[in-house]
This record gives structure tokens, sequence and C-alpha cells, in this order.
């Protein structure tokens, strides 16, 4: 149980059931769609990003705990960053989630995302923590096609 | 819960109803006494794929190591051994099916191999467009897009046949769709996602009534249920070795010998040939005439293996002591708060899928994973039937003979705990 723990911790099981934003976007100018095939998880993406600042984002779908609630805490702490902001986020939280190990490494840094990083010791679940970061990737980005984690 | 591996084997005695000794079978599987992440093993994910017997397993090391040479060509010893080894293992497998010959019998490297070659080598050369191929709403994907893909080759249409709440095949319905253009049927006998026992039979004679061909995709079946191809009277069956207690990368596709003989070959090269001039080609017969280039001699030896010792338990008290175990697991299970079965069939088979109310099948996966417990969860390679349900995913846990009651115990309590830690 207290591995279980380590990944189930509250801060996660708490956005699992009460996502934040989870709704469509009105006024989205980019949105992009995440699917994990081996679990079935989806999630489509929307952002609105003026001049380089995300000025806000949301998402939908339906997932495991584990990317519902990394897609909402995903959703609260990029909003107002700018692109490279969030795309440096998204490398400091794959680092901490599925890069190689270093004892160097502050969880911290990442505040509330530092939840997930229990999920390294559960390698089949690292997907399910990343999808949404890609997803978002892939609407930053402005490739609005389908994007899968295979 | 019972933890400690000891305590697990012991509280379940040999099933009184059916006299079927448990405690004997399980240690004939050697990798049941592993312990992962420090747990007893509790395997309940038997129709991805089955543990192997230790029977099997020395076969395939005995092969290796004291027979192996290539078949139906050598003229020394080894080679006359390896051949005599798989053929007799192909006999086995006819007995097994109860197959009039054992030339009805072609090896292939498992189910969906052996649609595929129906599908190319039975079906394509007869399909025209506005021809009509039958499924059922209940199919593997392997029983489905074998179909897409040839009926897109010949402008043909595929038609599904609906399944009811409970995931029966709805038979009116079926009947239905049996038209004057309907060219096949391919069917499932045991539903990998629901557990459904499909009413075969029935599913032969109505097509055959109008005189329509029928495919059995016998992959959970043949582990699980008697199968006799005759009585079926099917024209073809297709299952699985490494869902059968043998190996992976072998599998049988059975197929009355006239309809083999009047098919195509699959593929072309070795051994599926009489003799070749760069002007004619002259094939090999059946079931030969299928099996081009060396195949997979350990595994269909291994296959053998496998068989003879289902056999030796015999195929009905395995069939009714699953049952017994699949009664109790059903009620176990469905006991715990928040569980919805998925599949409720009045006949089933060895298979229980369920979701749990505002749990992620895969963190369920999780949670049981940390206890032993191997189960699968996802779409088990069927989504129209999650589809069906409306469910993004189950958690199915599968049953074997070596399956415990205990065993099931600890599924239940390790239920409770997803419970506890989701709220």
């Amino acid at each position: 149980m207290s591995d279980l723990r380590e990944l189930y911790q509250q801060v996660i099981l708490d956005h699992n059931r009460q996502p934040r934003n989870f709704r469509k976007l009105e006024g989205a100018n980019r949105t992009a769609e995440g699917h994990n095939p081996l679990c079935g998880d989806q999630i489509t993406l929307y952002l609105r990003l003026e001049n380089g600042v995300i000025g806000d984002v949301s998402f939908q779908g339906s997932g495991c705990a584990i990317s519902k609630a990394s897609a909402s805490l995903m959703t609260a702490s990029v909003k107002g960053k700018t692109q490279t902001e969030a795309e440096a986020l998204f490398h400091t939280f794959h680092t901490m989630v599925a890069g190689e190990p270093d004892p160097a490494f502050d969880p911290e840094q990442l505040g509330k995302l530092a939840a997930f990083s229990g999920v390294r010791e559960f390698p089949v679940r690292v997907k399910c923590a990343t999808l949404p970061w890609h997803t978002l990737r892939a609407a930053l980005e402005g490739r609005g096609k389908r994007i899968s984690t295979e | 819960m019972t933890t400690a591996g000891r305590t697990l084997r012991e509280k379940v005695p040999p099933d009184g109803l059916t006299g079927f000794d448990v405690e004997k079978v399980r240690r004939d599987f050697p990798i049941l006494r592993e312990t992962p992440r420090g747990k007893p093993l509790v395997y309940l994910d038997n129709a991805a794929t089955s543990q192997k017997p230790q029977v099997v397993i020395d076969t395939l090391t005995r092969y290796y190591r004291a027979e192996n040479a290539n078949i139906h060509r050598g003229i020394h010893y080894l080679s006359e051994r390896a051949t005599e080894a798989y053929e007799g293992a192909r006999a086995a497998v006819a007995r097994f099916l109860n197959a009039a010959e054992p030339r009805e019998i072609v090896f292939v490297r498992g189910t969906t191999e052996a649609i595929n070659l129906v599908a190319q080598s039975h079906v394509r050369p007869g399909l025209r467009p506005g021809d009509e191929v039958v499924i059922s709403a209940m199919e593997h994907h392997s029983n489905i897009v074998p179909w897409q893909i040839v009926c897109e080759q010949a402008g043909a249409a595929l038609r599904v046949a609906a399944i009811n709440d409970a995931g029966e095949l709805v038979l009116e319905e079926y009947e239905r769709l049996l038209g004057p253009r309907t060219k096949f049927v391919a069917m499932v006998h045991v539903s990998n996602a629901l557990g459904t026992i499909t009413p075969v039979r029935r599913i032969v004679e109505l097509a055959h009534s109008r005189g329509i061909p029928v495919l059995l995709d016998g992959a959970q079946a043949a582990p699980r249920l008697p199968v006799d191809v005759r009585a079926l009277d099917c024209d073809f069956y297709a299952f699985s070795g490494h869902k059968a207690y043998g190996p992976t990368g072998i599998g049988v596709l059975y197929g009355k010998a006239p309809l083999l003989e009047a098919m195509p070959p699959y593929q072309g090269g070795g051994d599926m040939i009489l003799s070749v001039t760069f002007e004619k080609t002259l094939y090999n017969v059946i079931p030969f005439k299928f099996e081009a280039g060396t195949p997979h001699i350990a595994g269909g030896i291994g296959l053998g293996a496998a068989i003879v010792y289902l056999t030796g338990i015999g195929l009905d008290r395995i069939a009714a002591y699953e049952h017994g175990l699949l009664a109790y697991a059903t009620e176990r299970v469905a006991a715990v708060p928040g569980v919805r079965l998925i599949g409720t069939a009045k006949e089933k088979a060895g298979i229980l899928a369920f979701v749990v109310d505002g749990v992620h099948a895969h963190d369920v996966g999780t949670i049981l994973d940390q206890e032993g417990i191997a189960i699968r969860t996802g779409h088990h390679c069927a989504q129209p039937v999650l589809q069906r349900f409306g469910v993004p995913a189950t958690a199915r846990a599968s049953l074997a003979f070596y399956n415990t009651q205990a065993e099931i115990d600890a599924l239940a309590a390790a239920l409770c705990k997803v419970r506890e830690l989701f709220g």
C-alpha cells in the first residue's frame, strides 16, 4: 500500500475526482487530440495562445486517474505561461517521471506537479502521466492531428 | 485476505463436486510458485495467455537438446524423429478436436493467422461486389479486421450481428442477416471480452441451411470446453497454442478436407510444393500446401504435449471446474461495492469482466498488480464490444483450471482495497 500511496498521492486523487479546467474552451485557437491505445486514455486539449502566451487552456476526455490528474494539474500550471516556459516545464516534468535517475533533481521545483514523482516506479504508467503533456506540445506546435503514445 | 502462498493453496480442498484436484494440477505449473512483488502469484490473465505445464517446458527442451532437425526432408535419424513428433502432434490435435483426419489440421502461427488464411484463400477468391460476410458484435479484432480487409478488396460488405445487454448473440438478428448475398459467417465460440459462450451449433445450422460456410474462432473455447468439430459441423475452427497451455507462435486451423483441397495456397515457398519448375509448380497435398517454409517445429511438438496433458485431465472436467470457479468469482466480485459486471450471459466460460465505479480499469490493474494479482485491463482487442457497453476500458479476470477459490478471495479483497484508496 505504501508504494501505491506514492503513486496515488492525495493531490492526484483529488484532481482525478475533480479535474480542473475540464471543459471545452470557447475561443480556443489551438486543439490537439492525444490517445493512448494501450489503455484507451483519450484527451482533447484546447488552447488559446495569444502572442506566445497561454491565455487559457482546458481539456476533455476520459482516462485513468494518473492521466486525468496529470492533465488537470498541467492545465493549472501552464496557464499564463509563455510557450517557451511551458516547453521548459514539459522537459522538467519528463525528466522527473521518465528521465535518468538524478539525485540532484529536486521535484519540489515543480510545485504541485511533484506529486507525479512516484510514477517513475511504475514504468507502464509513465505514458499515462506524459500523454497530456505530449498533447499540449502538439497543440503548441500547431500539430492539430491526433497524437498517440505508441 | 490471505497473502501467504501456503494459505492461498491450503484453503481450497479438492473440489468435492467435480472431484477435481486443483492442488495436484497446480504442481504441474512451475510458474505458480513465483512471487512477483513479494506476493504469491495470482495469475488471472489466462485469456491473454495461459501458463505452461512442466511437461510442455520439458518437451521443448528435449526437442532442442536431443531431437532438433528439419522435418519432411531429411533422410537422417534426427529428421525422422522430428517429423514423427511433429506429425504426431498434428494427430493429437485432430483427436482433440475430433477431426476426421489429421490432414484437416493446418499448423499456423495462431488464431489470427488461421482466420487470415481462410479470409484470403477460401473467401476472397469467390467474393464479389455486393456480397456479404457476417460476424458478431463481440468479435476480437482478429475476427474483424481480416474480414474488413477481404471485404474491401472485393467490394463486399461486413455485416455485424447484434448482442443484447447481457452480451449474448441475438439469434433472430443473426438469422435476419443471413441472405442470398451472405457468402461466409465468422463467429466467436467464447468471447474474450465478455466470456459469453455463443450458440455455435445453432449458428452453424442456420448458416448451413442457406449453404453458407462457417468459421468458428475458438481461441478462448478450445482451452476451456470440449470441442467436437464434427458434431458442430463447422467448416473451419481456429485456436492458438499459447492460450491452450502450449507455446507461443503456434496455432491450429481445422478445415474440412474438401474445402482445404479446393483452396489456393496462402503463402508460397518450400514444403508446400510437390515440384517446381519456372514454368509450373505443383502444390503439395493438404495440409502441407498451407505450411510454406520451415514451420515452428518445436511449437507444434510442444502444443502436442499440451494437448496430451489437457486430454489427460479431460476437457469436460476442466470445463466443470472452471464453471464452478466462475460462479464463485462472479458472486464474490459482484459483491464488492461499486463493481459492475460487463458480460452477464447465461452461458459463460471462465472470463469475468467488470468496471469499478469512478475508478479507471488501468488504476484497478495497477493496484491489483501490487498484490501480485495479474489481470488484464483495457479494451482486450475488442473495442467494438466496449463501445457497445459504453465503457472505455474494463478489468478482466480470466480463469484457468489451476486457479483456486482462495485466489478469487484475494481478488475480491484487492478490489476492496481499490475502493478504499479511491474512496
